[in-house]
């Protein structure tokens, strides 16, 4: 199909940005890489009288190291990411997630931010933010304010976003040492939205795990960050009782909140997320 | 800034061509593509960038022709199957997909071929698995793909032993 008419507006600075949304008073969506948003609107699940294309503002896009904290611009391709040096080094986790992020094309295009924004329950950047316990940026007309990634996945493409503000980047912690990413989805074609996918970052030294943060996708609403297993594996060995400690306890953590979707019943996704809760403890012991 | 529009003027080139065009605000890539310029290789077949058909580049890099307004690409520099073919940048590819019967019904073609090229020039020792991986973004619905992946590789293997 084709997308219904709409204005399109390409400002060159926030304020312009901030101005617009004012105008179209939620009539108008932010096109980042619109490899989302430009399907919906051919789709016409959406139709927004404004398009408002930020891909002007330089300022948003890119990848700074400082000190213990890496900064991603909201303009940031995923190709950037995929091949970005300071990401394979800083942030594994992510690194690992990009070739499960559609396809080549795709990613050329698609952008960190937009990804983050959309919030689609089984999109893999939202659930690694979670994982890593990264600080998102937002702006507004008064100013700006960071908001935890594990407080700003609301529902199902619902997140903190208020109307009139945009997604500036996030800030994650680098690597520290001892610590170890683990990424697994399940889908049916490479590339396709998971069916059911973990993204998971822990300590593992001296044979024992610490610090774990498994945050499952494609299961519930929303990324969920699995409270229980991180428990079981707290000072516990690689061993077969640990891994069905684990995945007992995220069949207990994501219980409440899975959902089916036209393929797959709830109880089919949390059978494979405690598949992948397995084999994430093992692939966390690096070996 | 630029006020809110709903048509723009554009500059590109396209296939080392020159183009201007007024386009409206709500056309994609493909659709300027194939209705204004005719260049009608690049073909539409899901219009929200599941099968690839539509696979174009744009400043070099492989995108999706449905998912990208024609007046984003104002100042870019677009090659379709139609100038790869011409320029002969993919005749290798191209007799190695004849040679493998690695199409049937062809529709799918322009956009496996796009897509195999970046890899072809890329990373022209990929193995099997990461070819398959690379050409997961597009959909054959009749040949299968067990012979795109033959061609494909076959066509690597023959840029590797040329570059080595």
């Amino acid at each position: 199909m084709k997308a219904a008419a709409f204005a399109y507006a390409k400002p060159s600075s926030l304020a312009e940005v901030f101005d617009l949304l004012e105008q179209c008073s939620g009539e108008a969506r932010i096109l980042a890489g619109g490899q989302s948003l430009l399907a919906a609107l051919n789709m016409r699940l959406a139709a927004p009288a404004m398009l408002i294309d930020i891909n002007g503002l330089a300022e948003l896009d890119g990848i700074a190291v400082n000190g213990e904290t890496v900064r991603i611009g909201a303009l940031t391709r995923h190709r950037s990411l995929e091949r970005s040096a300071e990401i394979a080094r800083h942030l594994p986790l992510i690194r690992l997630a990009m070739p499960h992020v559609a396809h080549a094309a795709i990613r050329n295009r698609g952008t960190f931010g937009g990804s983050i924004a959309y919030a689609d329950p089984a999109a893999e950047l939202p659930a690694c933010s979670v994982a890593l316990d990264a600080m998102f940026r937002i702006a507004g007309r008064r100013g700006e304010r960071s908001v935890p990634a594990r407080q700003f996945f609301k529902g199902l493409y619902e997140t903190d976003l208020q109307p009139g503000e945009v997604l500036l980047g996030a800030d994650f912690r680098a690597l520290r040492p001892g610590y170890r990413a683990a990424f697994l989805e399940l889908t049916r074609r490479h590339g396709d939205y998971a069916v059911a996918g973990v993204a998971a970052h822990a300590r593992f030294e001296n044979g024992r795990f610490a610090d774990a943060s498994l945050a499952f996708f494609g299961i519930g609403a929303r990324p969920v960050l699995a409270a229980r297993a991180r428990a079981a594996l707290e000072d516990s060995p690689y061993a077969p009782e640990t891994v069905a400690a684990v995945q007992s306890a995220v069949g207990a953590d994501l219980e409440a909140c899975a959902c089916g979707d036209l393929y797959h019943a709830a109880t089919t996704k949390l059978h494979l997320a405690r598949v992948l809760a397995g084999r994430a403890v093992h692939a966390l012991t690096g070996a | 800034m630029a006020a809110a529009q709903d048509s723009f003027d554009i500059i590109l080139t396209v296939n080392g061509v020159p183009v201007s065009r007024r386009v409206e605000a709500r056309q994609h890539l493909t659709d300027f593509l194939r209705e204004e310029l005719g260049l009608t290789g690049s073909h539409l077949g899901c219009e929200h960038g599941a099968c690839g058909a539509c696979t174009v580049r744009v400043n070099g890099e492989i995108v999706r022709g449905c998912l990208m307004l024609a007046l984003q690409a104002d100042g870019a520099c677009v090659e379709t199957i139609e100038g790869l073919s011409e320029s002969g940048a993919i005749a290798d590819l191209q007799r190695a997909f004849h040679e493998r019967n690695a199409l049937q019904c062809g529709f799918c073609t322009p956009g496996m071929l796009v897509a195999a090229a970046e890899l072809l020039e890329r990373r022209p020792g990929a193995t099997r698995e990461e070819i398959r991986t690379h050409m997961a973004g597009n959909y054959c619905r009749c040949t299968g793909y067990q012979s795109i992946v033959d061609a494909v590789e076959a066509a690597c293997r023959e840029r590797a032993r040329q570059r080595a």
